[in-house]
């Protein structure tokens, strides 16, 4: 079980990685009038087979070998129900894969969203050949980060350097907390 | 708030800069878990960790990359080093705080960190 849900997040974003997606999109969409907190992570990886879809919330599936269990999406699909909220993912065979979790907001069996900066911060600068499109919204304000313009601007995709690391760092940091700020 | 025109900033002074980092065959390789059992058991921070540390230091041979599980899901988070004349150790249960040990003993003096190793988990 993860403590946080921007654990989860890195967690079921790792198989997008994995199916060799070139694109990963990511939103958290907080809205405390509907109460509930939204989680999309959506790729355009590799896909899974009907058959795979229908399998990957039981946690003794796996496509690896090196153990039976896989428990990333089953943790992911708990976390969200538990709150009483739902959990859904579609997938088709070389298109990809999107996965959405819904959390009520107030639910005291709701994790805490933990450090999105270091969900995101470490997805974009360990994998650097991948784009991410990461939003961030709560109570209609929000911020995007989207590694294509990064990319663009400093005309490679060098987001392990030290100066773009550090600056990686503090966009996500501080447009978040300017975000959830104003929400309050 | 942080805007886009810092990055373009940052590219003027990338730009003037030699790139001096060779990821060759002298690179020392930091390898981290990050499947679902290493993220559970507090992965994340570990490699957020060593990344800063490498950048702190500026250890121009030190590559920090993350790999999946390597089927010792009890043992996480495991950290691998592996020294460029292919000598691996392996880190187990490994806390943030321990990663400057890691790197100052290990990574920079070439001494091995014995009590943080799967070898001493298991004898202990």
């Amino acid at each position: 079980m993860m403590t946080e849900i921007s654990l989860n997040i890195l967690d079921v974003a790792q198989n997008s990685v994995r199916a060799e997606a070139s694109l990963i999109e990511i939103s958290v969409d907080i809205d405390s009038a509907a109460d509930r907190l939204a989680v999309k992570i959506k790729d355009n990886g590799c896909g899974m087979t009907e058959e795979q879809v229908r399998s990957v919330t039981d946690p003794f599936f796996t496509t690896r070998t090196t153990r039976k269990i896989g428990l990333g999406i089953p943790f992911f699909k708990q976390s969200a129900e538990l709150t009483g909220g739902s959990f859904s993912i579609r997938s088709e065979l070389g298109k990809g894969t999107e996965t959405e979790a819904v959390y009520v907001l107030s639910s005291i069996d709701r994790m805490p969203l933990g450090n999105m900066t270091q969900t995101i911060h470490s997805l974009v600068t360990m994998n650097t050949h991948i784009d991410f499109l990461y939003t961030y919204s709560a109570d209609g304000r929000s911020f995007t980060l989207d590694t294509r313009e990064f990319r663009e601007i400093l005309g490679s995709g060098d987001f392990d350097a030290p100066e773009v690391s550090a600056f990686i760092k503090d966009y996500l940091a501080e447009n978040h907390a300017e975000v959830s700020k104003l929400a309050e | 708030m942080k805007s886009l025109e810092e990055l373009k900033a940052i590219r003027e002074k990338m730009k003037g800069q030699v790139d001096i980092r060779e990821e060759g065959s002298d690179a020392t390789r930091v390898v981290v878990g990050m499947a679902t059992c290493g993220i559970a058991a507090g992965a994340r921070p570990v490699l957020t960790a060593f990344s800063n540390a490498v950048q702190e230091r500026d250890l121009k041979n030190v590559a920090v990359v993350q790999t999946g599980c390597i089927g010792l899901c009890q043992y996480e988070p495991i950290v691998e080093v592996y020294k460029a004349d292919g000598e691996k150790t392996t880190y187990v249960k490994v806390k943030p705080e321990m990663v400057d040990e890691i790197i100052d003993q290990h990574i920079v003096k070439g001494n091995v960190v014995t009590k943080y190793t799967i070898d001493a988990a298991k004898l202990g």
